[in-house]
């Protein structure tokens, strides 16, 4: 372990966080588990805790079963399963490190194996929606502390002492009246013996004892296979006489092959068959699309191949989805009344009444995922067993598609799970999984289907489009009396069932009925859309938009008023209190309201933190400007402060971003920092250019040059990320995702603040330009 | 006959002259270190270092490298302790770390061309790399490290 020698060169970054140098793989390899620590229990119930989380309601629930999570190995080594999958927020090192901490395991003699798809196994294993670390810190605690309850029984059997008289320390029990002690691995075979202590007697460590909860000291675990190449992701999976497939599909979703030419495909050096793959019809959940197949001994001639094809496509009735066209059918819907989803006093009456109304109209088109690796996906079908290697973020809904595709027994299917390239919600949904299994079927050989990066952008299962309409009503003294907010966008619904119009629970929380504003006559809408494309979660889904919408309104409501763009934000949230909608069996991320309420003390903190911080109110040169926003996500509490400066020639640059966040209680502070550096880049992304559009029913982008992402020389110039220390007890919540939201809208107050132009429509494009 | 030498080791390859160094690295080579991320040199996932220089091999035929030296992520350091490996590892740079190899080819082949360079010509020479995860400000941070001793 060492500090970086000079953290002040290092701009942007917290002084004295700690990183780790050496790699734990490095350290462990050779040393594999044999032997050793076989728990016998039944499976453990949970135990109460000072906070419940929906965890329980997941599919499959929670198992705290040490004998599923933990082995000890005659040697010392210590193995961790990971559960959840690595896409980059660290999990596979943090929910491991939880256990290590409880069971005072020796983070440097532990060893980290991924788990395949087996949720009766394992519990819930959707690595989505920023659940891992909400959901499983207490788990994790569970089976570390039952590990080491056993270990210090063992201990205790063999010396002839109480239990009480020994105490685990750093991979050791240790009976401090003789001073005698013995290690995890000459412990591991008693330790099997040993039952599985009740989840009710357990002890946990006090919080003050932590080595590495909280601390931010430890490095993820395949940080030096990632530096040298040798990380493994779907698409670096190799097997014995495996076979490389790339798929031309149908341009238009819904759409059907009529015919193909194989010849000049077959043609090409190194293709060896030309075949049709299976498509289900639109809607059908992550079903394949269809298509036709080229099967080569390499992707390159794979590639060529398709190319080469000659293919006729039936496009069907989506062939007309126009996005122009489409933009001014929400637009217009969101100017008529719909489908009431929160109504609080007379929001019409009020509005009427109004001194002042002031109105934006917000849109948000289509977001692709474009992770860095596009979906792939191995898989190896022999009679009725399959298995499957790939990087998904739902193995256990994988190998339930699988399964049900393939005609055969769940228990016949084995999922593994690689590292995953990026995932961003794209890899929740398993098509190409699907798609490698069908295929390996066929042709009796392991099978490889890589995606280009022309299909990923043109088979996508977008982020929705949206027009989000707010009217704020003000009364004489600037005061907002009056709340309506009509949001018209194509539902995740759409994708699991054909003609879904509104707009699900789960997508109305986020952010449009959870409106914390402290506002006497609220009107929430949801007027009807249909989708004409797979609509899917992208990273933060609805609360893109939403956020982009309520936050650019406190910004305008600012301007209206002539008042700060802080202080009208905090005087629109209001007093300090728990905010109670009156919506019926209103969603909270799947949490019970009484562990993550909506609290607007919080939200007030990490606006006044962010505020403090980032020197909020700060003299900035001619041609800058700072803007705010504050967004609740995912349970957690976010708000980031953005400095833009725009030259004459509309040319935006952004010195500078501040972002404060509330997740209550947190592992590892420093991969918190990573992810929040990683949205604002996102957010910078998707607020300059992220757009998908529709022609024809076609996808009109292709790759990186016309479905653009940041890169490095504009992207934000410093990122400070402030970590709001949580209070005794306080449940962990969201990282992954809520570092997106509050940054298009932070960014536009921003630009407003520089040049007074309010852009309400994404993405930024060349607006100021204009 | 096609022979190039990869990481020191001759390679040959008799198929498709215009396969794309990137598919005989991956597929042929067993060399998976090098990573697909666009196949139109638009993201720079694919780097390798061809004679000094960073080039994006999934443009770059088999048969242009004919005859030259390719050193890919394997090959950079034998125990993957390249100052900018190292400097890497103490930034803790990578998320997901899919564009990470990339990255650090694209790194070292900047250092190699020019030791110290500034803030401003690392993002410049970085900024045909894609990171979706968004770790550009490590990305630079890790640059600076390596150029200034790790």
């Amino acid at each position: 372990m060492n500090f970086i020698d000079n953290p002040g060169k290092l701009r942007g970054f917290e002084k004295n966080i700690r990183v780790e140098k050496v790699s734990r793989r490095s350290i462990l390899k050779g040393l594999g588990v044999t032997g050793g620590f076989v728990l016998a229990a039944p499976v453990m119930s949970r135990q109460a805790f000072a906070y419940e989380t929906g965890a329980g309601k997941m599919p499959h629930g929670v198992v705290v079963d040490p004998r599923v999570f933990v082995a000890v190995a005659p040697d010392g080594t210590v193995t961790i399963l990971a559960h959840r999958a690595e896409m980059g927020t660290g999990v596979r090192t943090s929910l491991p490190l939880i256990v290590a901490e409880e069971m005072e395991a020796d983070w440097s003699r532990v060893k980290v194996e991924q788990a395949h798809g087996d949720e009766v196994k394992f519990g819930n294993q959707d690595t989505d929606g920023s659940r891992s670390t909400r959901h499983y810190l207490i788990p994790m605690r569970q089976i570390g502390a039952s590990a080491r309850t056993m270990l210090e029984q063992a201990a205790a059997k063999r010396w002839g002492v109480p239990a009480t008289e020994v105490k685990a320390v750093n991979h050791e029990v240790v009976h401090s009246a003789s001073g005698r002690k013995l290690g995890f691995g000459e412990l591991a075979a008693d330790a099997a013996k040993e039952s599985v202590p009740s989840i009710e007697g357990l002890k946990l460590k006090d919080p003050k004892d932590f080595r590495y909860l909280g601390k931010g000291q430890i490095g993820i675990v395949d940080l030096h296979d990632i530096t040298t190449g040798k990380a493994g992701y779907g698409a670096d999976v190799r097997l014995p006489g495996m076979k490389y497939a790339v798929i031309a599909r149908p341009p238009v979703t819904g759409g059907k092959l009529v015919s193909f030419d194989p010849d000049a495909a077959l043609k090409v050096p190194g293709v060896e068959k030309v075949m049709q793959v299976r498509g289900w019809p639109w809607p059908s959940k992550f079903q394949p699309l269809g298509g036709v197949a080229v099967i080569a001994r390499n992707t390159g001639a794979a590639i060529k191949g398709r190319d080469a094809l000659k293919l006729t496509w039936d496009d069907g009735a989506n062939g007309k989805y126009d996005s122009v066209a489409y933009r001014k059918e929400l637009e217009e819907a969101s100017r008529k009344p719909g489908l009431v989803v929160r109504q609080e006093g007379d929001a019409d009456a009020a509005l009427k009444g109004a001194d002042k109304v002031v109105v934006g109209e917000y849109y948000l088109p289509h977001l692709a995922h474009v992770s860095m690796e596009p979906p792939v996906a191995v898989a190896d079908v022999k009679g009725d067993k399959a298995e499957i290697w790939a990087p998904v973020q739902s193995p256990g809904g994988t190998r339930e598609d699988v399964a049900k595709t393939l005609g055969i027994p769940e228990g016949n299917v084995t999922v593994n799970v690689t590292l995953l390239g990026g995932g961003f919600g794209r890899k929740s949904k398993c098509d190409f999984a699907l798609e490698a299994a069908l295929l390996s079927k066929e042709l009796g050989v392991p099978v490889k289907v890589q995606w280009t990066r022309e299909d990923d952008v043109r088979h996508d299962f977008l982020h929705t489009v949206s027009v989000e309409r707010i009217e704020a009503g003000l009364d004489k003294s600037g005061k907002v009396i009056a709340w309506r907010h009509r949001s018209v966008a194509p539902s995740i619904a759409s994708t699991f069932a054909a003609g879904a119009k509104h707009e699900a629970p789960f997508e109305l929380g986020m952010g449009l009925v959870d409106m914390p504003f402290e506002i006497t006559n609220i009107s929430c809408e949801n007027p009807e859309a249909a989708a004409f494309t797979r609509i899917g979660w992208f990273r933060s889904v609805s609360n893109i938009p939403r956020a982009f919408a309520v936050q650019s309104m406190v910004g305008e409501i600012a301007h209206a008023t002539g008042r700060d763009q802080k202080e009208t934000l905090l005087a629109l949230i209001g007093s300090p209190r728990i905010v109670k909608p009156a919506v019926k069996d209103m969603w909270n991320y799947g949490e019970p309201f009484d562990s993550y309420p909506i609290d607007t003390a919080r939200l007030r903190k990490v606006v006044e933190l962010v505020a403090e911080k980032g020197e909020w109110g700060r003299q900035v040169p001619k041609g800058h400007g700072l803007g705010i926003a504050v967004h609740r996500s995912f349970v957690s509490y976010i708000a980031t402060i953005v400095e833009v400066a725009v030259d004459e020639k509309g040319k935006l640059t952004v010195p500078r971003v501040d972002t404060a966040i509330d997740c209550g209680t947190y592992v590892n502070p420093e991969r918190i920092a990573s992810q929040i550096e990683g949205a604002a880049i996102m957010g910078l992304s998707l607020a300059k250019y992220g757009e998908i559009t529709f022609k024809d029913g076609k996808v009109e982008q292709k790759n990186f040059d016309d479905f653009q992402v940041l890169r490095m020389d504009e992207s934000p110039v410093v990122t400070n990320v402030y970590i709001v220390p949580p209070g005794p007890d306080t449940p962990p919540s969201g990282v992954g995702e809520p570092g997106v939201p509050p940054f298009a809208p932070a960014l536009m107050n921003a630009i407003f603040a520089a040049t007074g132009k309010r852009i309400r429509s994404l993405p930024l494009g060349k607006q100021l330009e204009a | 006959m096609i022979k190039v030498k990869i990481n020191g080791q001759e390679q040959s390859w008799d198929g498709d002259p215009d396969l794309p160094l990137l598919w005989f690295l991956r597929d042929e080579a067993g060399l998976t270190g090098t990573k697909f991320g666009c196949g139109q040199a638009l993201c720079g996932a694919c780097t390798v270092i061809i004679d000094k220089e960073a080039v994006r091999s999934c443009i770059t035929s088999i048969n242009d490298v004919a005859g030259r030296e390719v050193t890919t992520i394997e090959g950079l350091h034998p125990n993957g302790d390249h100052p900018v490996q190292k400097a890497w590892r103490q930034v803790n740079v990578p998320q997901c770390g899919f564009c990470q190899a990339g990255q650090i080819m694209q790194a070292a082949a900047l250092l190699m061309d020019n030791p110290k360079p500034s803030h401003e010509q690392i993002r410049e020479a970085m900024s045909g790399n894609i990171c979706r995860c968004g770790c550009y400000q490590r990305i630079e941070n890790a640059v600076h490290l390596a150029s200034t001793g790790v």
